[in-house]
């Protein structure tokens, strides 16, 4: 007699013991520590406290050795400890214009006041595969980098503004909403569409922002100022009055100075893009900075051309890699019982358009 | 004046889930009347009004505190317990008063067609539950079920704006009944 | 004792959920936007029906857990031991004893009494979603009840295929008013859903909650000249005997041989004890 396979608890736990183990490794390997992590993975752990949308360097670090070095799932473990915080209060928004610059460069002017820091970038390393880290690892014998801290670097598009030439972006002062916190509702403010493509993931950001590029919605855009550094983050204590620095952060920020508009009211002018990442990150804020600008064709008067990245419905419900891995993985799970609804309907059509094939008249076959 | 302190929920988490067991099958099955218990406002607040505003309110919930119950007593425990701003009329997601204190109706949010769901909940104080004069129908009641309400015009003009609407959660000292936008009512 | 807050949320979180709730069931049928949360299980997993289930049982309650009909399937195990690890709540497999049962896919083949709460799991709440991908667009149809869409892929499925092709999530109109996706469970359950429990539905990924109240009614879309018709596999269980219960069709051999049983195994499992089955 059929029997119903059950011990589904015993597989779980099973499941989890396996995985354990496969995430350890080669036991005779040593372990790796968090610190390792940290310190000799950087990049990954920016992409996870950025799409994580949690400051944490060190629980990044732990997601990313829990997950065995999936980023997604990472980023899942982050998310999922981010909820359960108690929020204590807003900080003031930072102020990028004091950031400590390892990282400022501009594609739209040769120079300007502070110049051009080329900081810490894989941009002209040839993608040689460094046997050498291979063999023992250090590079102890070079001498140190020169690394300059460039303090109080006036962002480049003031320049612009000041010229007049660029269209201001008005401070409003209202208090964006939460993405976190209030379902999505659409329209979306900028404000609310910046808070999803910042922790949105860089993938679908990037190929959202390539997508404008060959043409689904060109928007010309020039890197204005791309910069990377720490910046303070300070908050309002009620009890003291004013605002206090609670601490550093590092972040990536990108302006994109796109081609101009103009209109009855305003003569041509430059328009923007707007990125800003934790950590350094520059692949994500400047793809940002691309799909920020091709998402405010309405406020700017410019066509919908129906493409991809003009349509923030469609960028805002799919690029989160959180709900797209889970609903993605979902159909892992058992749907038996919906397919066997379908193989009952399918049978019942076929036998019912083979039966009408069965009666029709010779010469009509 | 330490009362504003006192009154709130001895266990909240459990005493929460278990007021919004009563709240929910209220709301589910309109007119019956459900146990509420668990915490003490001060005057003219009754208990059960108070656990439903513990249950139902915070800083993300706009209240409006109608006639006697816009009092300081009222106000600060409100305040103290549950951080929810408090609004007038029109821009109150909860409101709670008296059914006199609540006239007219067309003061509170009944909805957007888009968004039905963002109209105003009243939450009413009244002595007791009668249910003599008025015979409801419509989900959550299987045949029909008498409850009075204290003005059947009112109640059936609310209904016939259907989805829109306003929904009504009413208190004794220790019990909940609703009538929520989707009842249909008439004379017995 | 545990570390966790009763059902994992914080209060803040369930007060959210509880008003959407309450909406809901004030507006059958229509879906109430509300602020999922992350949960500690990937979206598509249940998260929804966990939210909901989370701001809804309370410390006396008996929580059951089913995913296509049965308790022993591996997420309904991994939802249950969620919530024994959170809230400490007793657990059944028996659907009688059960005070809220969270389901994906099904509903139980023993009839619900009005002392009991059902929590469907949603994967996509909005059942013009596959005729209009739009979310601006299809809140504006359900706002002016602008359903003609769906009456005319019904039509077109019966001039194509002769009969309504959706076997599955299969539409209702909820009291006249709004068009309802009643969760990818098989159409042989709809007729069910007129029942005396309360129904909360619960889509944490699109960050929807709705309610039907116990009784509401319930009707499948369908045409005068094709009514609709709750179907199943045309036999009765192998292991108990039943024929009238929703049946999963299992392969039992290489040379395709196969065999139907009840996917509701609580049911199957009393029926057989009932001595009213007849096992093959």
């Amino acid at each position: 007699m059929y029997v119903a396979v059950k011990g589904g608890e015993k597989a779980i736990d099973n499941a989890h013991q396996w995985l354990d183990e496969k995430r350890r490794g080669d036991v005779s390997i040593k372990e790796l520590t968090l610190e390792q992590i940290r310190e000799q993975l950087p990049l990954a752990v920016n992409r996870v406290m950025a799409e994580g949308s949690l400051f944490d360097p060190d629980l990044a670090a732990l997601a990313i050795k829990q997950s065995s070095g999936d980023l997604i799932e990472a980023i899942f473990l982050i998310r999922a400890y981010r909820t359960t915080l108690a929020r204590f209060g807003m900080t003031q928004p930072i102020k990028t214009e004091n950031m400590a610059c390892i990282r400022r460069i501009s594609a739209t002017f040769k120079d300007a006041p502070g110049g051009q820091i080329l900081g810490p970038t894989f941009d002209y390393t040839h993608r040689l595969l460094d046997f050498q880290l291979a063999a023992d690892g250090e590079r102890g014998n070079l001498e140190p980098a020169d690394t300059p801290v460039a303090e109080q670097m006036p962002h480049i598009t003031d320049y612009l503004k000041k010229e007049g030439i660029i269209q201001s972006e008005p401070v409003t002062g209202t208090q964006p909403k939460d993405l976190t916190r209030e379902p999505l509702e659409l329209p979306a403010a900028r404000a609310l569409r910046l808070q999803a493509l910042t922790r949105g993931d860089e993938g679908f950001i990037l190929g959202m922002a390539y997508s404008t590029q060959r043409g689904y919605g060109r928007n010309h855009p020039f890197v204005g100022e791309l910069r990377v550094g720490q910046v303070e983050v300070e908050m309002d204590i009620p009890e003291l009055g004013f605002a206090i620095e609670i601490g550093e952060i590092e972040v990536t920020e990108c302006e994109t100075v796109n081609q101009f508009t103009g209109s009855k009211t305003e003569p041509p002018q430059f328009t923007r893009g707007y990125g800003l990442t934790f950590g350094h990150n520059e692949r994500k804020a400047i793809s940002m900075a691309l799909v920020d600008r091709a998402l405010r064709w309405d406020e700017l008067g410019e066509d919908n051309e129906g493409v991809p990245a003009q349509d923030q419905e469609f960028v805002l419900y799919h690029s989160d890699n959180i709900q797209a891995t889970g609903f993605l993985e979902h159909i892992k799970l058992p749907h038996y019982v919906d397919f066997q609804s379908e193989l009952e309907l399918i049978r019942k059509l076929r036998t019912e358009a083979l039966a009408k094939v069965d009666t029709l008249p010779e010469d009509a076959s | 004046m330490t009362q504003s302190y006192e009154g709130g929920f001895a266990s909240p988490s459990h005493d929460a889930a278990r007021a919004f067991r009563s709240l929910m099958n209220a709301m589910a099955k309109p007119g019956r009347p459900f146990d509420m218990s668990g915490a003490t406002g001060p005057m003219p607040m009754s208990d059960a009004a108070a656990a439903t505003v513990l249950t139902l309110c915070d800083p993300e919930t706009p209240l409006a505190l109608m006639g006697a119950w816009n009092c300081e007593d009222v106000r600060n425990w409100v305040t103290f317990h549950t951080g929810a701003p408090l609004v007038d009329a029109a821009k109150a997601m909860f409101v709670l008063g008296d059914w006199a204190t609540m006239l007219p109706l067309d003061q509170f949010n009944n909805g957007d067609p888009q968004y039905p769901d963002r109209s105003a909940t009243l939450i009413i104080e009244c002595t007791q539950f009668t249910h003599a004069a008025h015979e409801l129908s419509g989900p959550g009641i299987q045949t029909t079920q008498t409850f009075d309400v204290p003005d059947l015009f009112a109640f059936q003009s609310n209904a016939a704006q259907f989805p829109l609407g306003l929904d009504f959660v009413f208190c004794t000292t220790s019990q909940v009944a609703a009538v929520p936008r989707s009842t249909q009512l008439q004379e017995i | 004792m545990n570390d966790y807050n009763f059902g994992y949320l914080d209060e803040q979180t369930k007060r959210m959920i509880r008003r959407a709730i309450l909406k809901g069931l004030a507006i059958p049928g229509y879906q109430v936007p509300f602020a999922s949360r992350e949960m500690p299980m990937p979206y598509g997993w249940g998260t929804g029906g966990v939210q909901v289930s989370a701001a809804t049982l309370i410390p006396e309650d008996t929580f059951k857990v089913i995913d296509q009909g049965a308790d022993d399937t591996t997420n309904a195990i991994s939802i249950r031991k969620f919530f024994e690890k959170t809230s400490g709540i007793d657990v059944t497999e028996t659907t009688s004893q059960a005070t809220v049962i969270q389901t994906r896919h099904r509903i139980p083949e023993t009839p619900l009494t009005e002392d009991q709460i059902l929590v469907y799991q949603v994967p996509i709440p909005e059942p013009l979603r596959f005729l209009e991908p739009s979310e601006v667009e299809t809140r504006k149809m359900h706002a002016l009840e602008e359903y003609g869409l769906m009456h005319v892929k019904l039509y077109e499925d019966i001039s194509r295929h002769g009969a309504i092709a959706t076997s599955y999530a299969y539409p209702v109109k909820i009291e006249g008013r709004y068009i309802m996706d009643p969760s990818p469970i098989p159409k042989f359950d709809n007729p069910k859903m007129e029942m005396a429990a309360i129904q909360l539905f619960g889509a944490g990924r699109e960050q929807r909650i709705y309610a039907l109240p116990p009784y509401t009614q319930v009707v499948s879309l369908d045409f005068e000249d094709y009514p609709f018709e709750a179907s199943k596999a045309d036999h009765a269980c192998n292991i108990c005997g039943a024929e009238n219960t929703y049946l999963d069709e299992v392969i039992i051999d290489d040379a395709g041989g196969r065999i139907f049983v009840c996917s509701d195994t609580d049911f199957c499992a009393n029926n057989q004890t009932a001595g009213e089955g007849k096992p093959q």
